[in-house]
Order: C-alpha cells, then structure tokens, then sequence
C-alpha cells in the first residue's frame, strides 16, 4: 500500500497492474500529492510513498525511523510559451527565465532574450507570466534550477513546492491549467510538466545547461541530466537541475519511492522490496520510456537497486 | 377528468381520515416514538457535526493563530518558502467576487421568477423554471471549464475592452487584463447562485396572495404597479433569505472560482487583474504543504471563511428578522 506523487501516478498504475498479472501480487497506489504521500507514510497508514521532492529535514526528523530514498523515474519541467507568428524554438537561459519570473525582464525583444535568439523577429511586447497555483514538484524543480542561474532568485523567491511570485503573474490549476492560460494568452510564458508538454505537443524553449548548449526538453536529454553526474549522494537525495553533461536539460528532477529501514511486517518489507525490484527492472523502466517518462541512466539505477536491499523487516 | 377515487380526493383536498382503528394505537405510539427519536437524533447529530468542526479547525490552527497572531489577518504576503503568511489577499477575494457575483445575481434572478410567476405563459413557465434548475445542477468544474475556455477569452476580447473605452476612468477597470479576473470569477459565481435566488424567489412569490394581486389590480393599478408595490414589498423577506443562501454558496464556491480568478496575492482596486480567494488557496496548497505550520496556516484560513459565512449568515438573519417585524407593522 502506498501513495504519493501525482507525477508518477500514470507509470505506477501501469506498474503495479503488470506486476499483478505477474505476480497475482497487488500493490495498491494512490495519487494525493508528494506532500500527502510523505504524511501518511509518517503516520504509517502507508508502507512506502512516493515524492517528487525528497524528503527535508523537518519531515525526517518528525519520522524518527531511518528512511531510503530509492529513486525509480525521472521527469522534468518544460518552458512553454505563446508567440504568434514564432516557428523556430526559442532558447532561453536559467537566468533570463529567472529575470522574466522576477519581473526584471518584461518585454519579448529585451536584450538577453533577443542575444539568446539571434535569428528570431521577437515582439515588442509585454511578457505575460504563467505558472502553478496549486503546490507541485513541478513548480519545485522549476524554482531548484532558478536558484542555481540566478543568486537573485535564490535570496528573494527561494525553493518550494508554492512559492511567493514576485512579479504579477497568473496562477494555473494544474499542468492543464497553466497550459490553457498561455494557450489563450499572446505573448505568455508558462511551465509545465515534460510528460504534458510532449502529450499535448506544446511549444518549449530550449534551455542554455552547463555545458553551454542549447538542449530541448525530451526523454532523452532528461536522462543524460543524470548519466555524468560526478557524484552521487549515498542516500540518493540528490538534486539534478542544472546537471553536467553537453546533452543534459538542466531542469530535471528525480522521484523517489519513500520507505522505512526496518519495516514492521517481514512480509511486507519482503513484497515492497520484490515490487520494486520489479520496477527498477530493465523491462519495467522501457515501460516509463513509453509513457514519455524519462527512464534512469545506470549511474543511478545501479546505486537505486542497491538501496533495496536495505529495507527488512523488524527481526 | 377521469382517474381513481384517491386521486380526486387529493384534487378536492377533502381531509382523509386514516383508518386508526385498523392498525392499533400502541404501535401508532411506537412508531411516534420512532420518528420522534430519529428527528431529535438527526437535529443533534447535525449540531454536534457542526460544533466538531469548528473544534477541529481551532485546534489544528492553534499554531498559526499562536506564531502569526491577529495580524495574520491583515498581511498581504504569501511566502510558504519563508514561512511568511498572511490571508489579507484571500479574505478581499472572496468578498469581492462574492460581491459581484450578487449584485449581478439578484436583479436576474429575482427577475426571472416574477417572469416565471406573474408573466410568463402557462406552457412556457415548466421549461424555463427547468432550464434555470439545471444551472443548478452543473459540476462547478464544467463551469470552470467553460470559464476558461469561453468566458474568459470573451471577457477578455469584448467585456475588458469595451469597459476600459467608456469606464476606464474608474480605478475598477484599469490594468492589463488577461481574461482571468475577479470580475470573471464574479461572473461565473453569478450563473452559478442565480437559480438558488430564483428557485427560492419563485415560491416565495407564490405565497402572495391572489386577493392582494386582485385588490391592487381593481384599485387601477398596472400590472407593473401591483409587481413593484405590492407583490415583491410582500416576499421581500423570503427574497432576502434566497439572496443569503445564494451568498453562502458564492462564499464557499472553490473549483469554477480558482479556474477563472487567476490565483495571484495581489490586492488591485481593479477588477480586472486577477486575485485569490480562501476557498481556493486551501485546495491549491493543502496537497502540497510540506510543513507543520503551512498545513496549520491553511486551516486557520478555513476557519476564518467558517467565520466570514458565519457573520455574514447572522448579519442576514438578523436584517431579515428586522424586516419582518417592520413588514408586520
């Protein structure tokens, strides 16, 4: 029994029905919210949750039992936007989507912008900012890479799940939400979860990684963000926004089954870690690949795999 | 017209006598004491329900009020990243577009049920009260759904525009305009509480009179007079119980509000740029509030929209009552 995420909600669904004809074993997911999935976790009405956020201080230390972090997919944020008449994909920096955001950068034809797009006829228009109302991974992983282009970002907006918008912009419900609001409006700018982005054929921008390349967002280019990361954290809780890498997209996030060390039924520490065996599993990660998840590069699936052997049961 | 002898009966609304006898007074009592039990039960199940909640929702604020105090009431900022809140944003959202929502509201519906009970013919009268019925049955998503995708841009192209050419002067239609916006909330809040004020409207003005209706029209009085004079000073009390219910569930309305306000924190004189209201910041951030006091934040804002409701509803009764006696002089 577990629940969390809304993110990973359509490829668990997809898991856990296959895992069941496979194994007459039923594995039971709910999607209420990274944030929810970690409560009931805490509170033991699940055994694992499932979070695009890892978990922080305050919510480990509330859990008092140690936790592991097993990554199982990947995903990433899309900047969409809506400029009549604009065929070539845009390129965009962290930075100049962090002045955008900030209110610092208002018209299309600003400098930055036009110095990123040389070849490109921008408007001299106002810029009309799209993003999440409700609480998300998404607006999470968008702010996470913010803060690493732009010191600014950092010290005024910080990182969340919600964030306080500096400048006035328009709140969407959900990935649908914001992508009907920049639909409708000209000259608008939004972000929205790749999965939706590439479902629903939106335009994005490509973003400026690292290494100076312009990369689009794809399934690919999300899982070389994590392919050459010089390290990896022994506890996974590892954030891969603005990771190395010439074909990296920089604004890409990871999400992590939650559960305890030391479960209080054997038997079900044994389910839980055979399930997901099952999902690191080559087969089952070609899966999320079909489902335009972005499916883990083996420096993380190999360390993933490793982490579930530490889950057992009291004795 | 032919049909069974009951069926007359009921047409003639001459009293039927229940065959007591047949059935045996003690069990009469029995089953007396039965629905008496099951009425008194329900009544204070509903009380205790009512009094568990707002226990809940003190408790589980308990620490905001504490860490944020009375001022919580009057911040505007909203930083979940820094633990800064304050619910100003929200309470003004929520009155505005309620506000808007009954000044449109109730001219409409109050006037399709005088159409519906003194003008409309016969035929039509079924349909129409039918129609206006099944607004009220519509999911507030499909409302927000439709608001997104044709209110909005049509507010956006027609309505902004032409208010900002001839009434741009007033500091309510200035600012850029994205089509989401308090007056599009309002908008739709409207559609959605105009049948509850007509459903209500209707049968209160059912309940004037006829004799009063024939009096006044034999005075010389119009038909427009007899409305106007005589018909709506009679249900005015009923009207305002209507135009209370409806403001009760504009108050609380959360989906079609949060598709169409915009959700920004900020306070504009405008009522074109977009707001917030507390019904829809606590669906939006409950899911994903990752701290102890954000959670407890939330609910402190969902006590207070109890509270608002619950002056306003007191204030309304309060009026009502006033005019009652007013009325019975």
């Amino acid at each position: 029994m577990g629940g969390g995420s809304s993110f990973v909600y359509p490829v668990m669904n997809n898991w856990t029905y296959n895992y069941y004809h496979a194994t007459d074993v039923q594995v039971n997911y709910q999607s209420f919210g990274s944030s929810g999935g970690i409560k009931q976790f805490t509170v033991k009405t699940l055994d694992f949750g499932a979070t695009d956020a890892p978990m922080n201080e305050e919510q480990l230390a509330e859990i008092k039992d140690e936790v592991v972090h097993i990554p199982v997919v990947m995903g990433a944020v899309a900047v969409t936007y809506n400029l009549p008449g604009i065929k070539k994909a845009l390129t965009l920096s962290g930075d100049t989507v962090a002045n955008i955001y900030l209110g610092k950068i208002r018209k299309w034809n600003h400098p930055n912008i036009a110095a990123l797009n040389p070849d490109v006829a921008l408007p001299n228009a106002d810029i009309v900012t799209v993003r999440r109302a409700d609480g998300s991974g998404t607006t999470f992983i968008f702010a996470d890479y913010l803060a690493k282009s732009s010191a600014e970002w950092k010290s005024v907006v910080g990182v969340g799940n919600s964030l306080e918008w500096p400048a006035n912009s328009i709140g969407g419900k959900g990935n649908e939400g914001v992508s009907a609001q920049v639909q409708r409006t000209e000259n608008s700018i939004g972000y929205v979860e790749l999965v939706y982005a590439l479902q629903s054929k939106l335009a994005t921008a490509a973003i400026i990684n690292l290494a100076g390349n312009a990369v689009l967002p794809g399934v690919k280019s999300v899982t070389a963000a994590a392919a050459e990361l010089d390290t990896v954290p022994e506890d996974l809780r590892m954030s891969i926004t603005n990771a190395p890498g010439a074909g990296a997209y920089p604004m890409a996030g990871v999400s992590w089954v939650v559960a305890r060390k030391k479960m209080d039924s054997t038997g079900k520490a044994l389910a839980l870690k055979k399930f997901l065996d099952y999902v690191l599993s080559d087969e089952s990660q070609a899966v999320a690949d079909q489902l335009n998840y972005s499916k883990l590069p083996p420096k993380l699936l190999e360390p993933a795999r490793a982490k579930i052997k530490e889950i057992s049961g009291k004795n | 017209m032919p049909g069974s002898p009951e069926i007359l009966n009921a047409d003639n609304r001459t009293p039927r006598v229940r065959p007591f006898k047949a059935v045996g007074s003690h069990i009469l009592k029995r089953n007396d004491r039965i629905a008496f039990g099951v009425s008194l039960g329900s009544g204070l199940i509903t009380v205790a329900l009512l009094a568990g909640i707002l226990y809940q929702l003190i408790f589980l604020s308990l620490p905001a009020i504490q860490r944020y105090g009375i001022g919580f009431l009057f911040s505007t900022e909203w930083d979940p990243v820094h633990k800064h809140f304050g619910a100003l944003p929200f309470i003004y959202g929520t009155l505005v577009s309620s506000t808007i929502a009954l000044l449109i509201a109730t001219p409409f519906g109050i006037g399709t049920a005088l159409y519906l009970t003194e003008l409309a013919p016969k035929r039509l009268r079924g349909i129409i009260a039918f129609v206006v019925d099944m607004l009220a049955a519509i999911p507030s998503v499909v409302y927000g759904l439709w608001g997104i995708f044709v209110l909005a841009p049509f507010m956006q192209e027609s309505v902004a525009p032409f208010l900002q050419k001839y009434l741009g002067f007033l500091p309510l239609f200035q600012g850029r305009n994205d089509g989401v916006s308090m007056l599009t909330a309002g908008l739709i809040l409207a559609i959605m509480v105009v049948p509850f004020i007509t459903a209500i409207s209707r049968e209160v003005l059912l309940t004037a009179p006829a004799d009063l209706k024939a009096a006044s029209l034999a005075l010389g009085a119009t038909k427009w007079e007899t409305i106007w004079k005589v018909i709506l000073p009679y249900s005015r009390v009923g009207i305002g119980a209507g135009v209370v219910l409806a403001l009760g569930r504009a108050l609380g309305e959360t989906m079609a509000v949060t598709m169409l306000i915009g959700n920004s924190t900020e306070i504009s004189a405008s009522l074109l740029r977009p707001g917030y209201s507390m019904a829809a910041v606590i669906a939006n951030e409950f899911r994903e509030a990752d701290s102890a006091i954000y959670l407890s934040v939330l609910v402190e804002i969902g006590l207070v929209l109890f509270m608002v409701a619950l002056v306003i509803n007191l204030a309304a009764r309060v009026l009502l009552w006033r005019m009652r006696g007013v009325a019975k002089n």
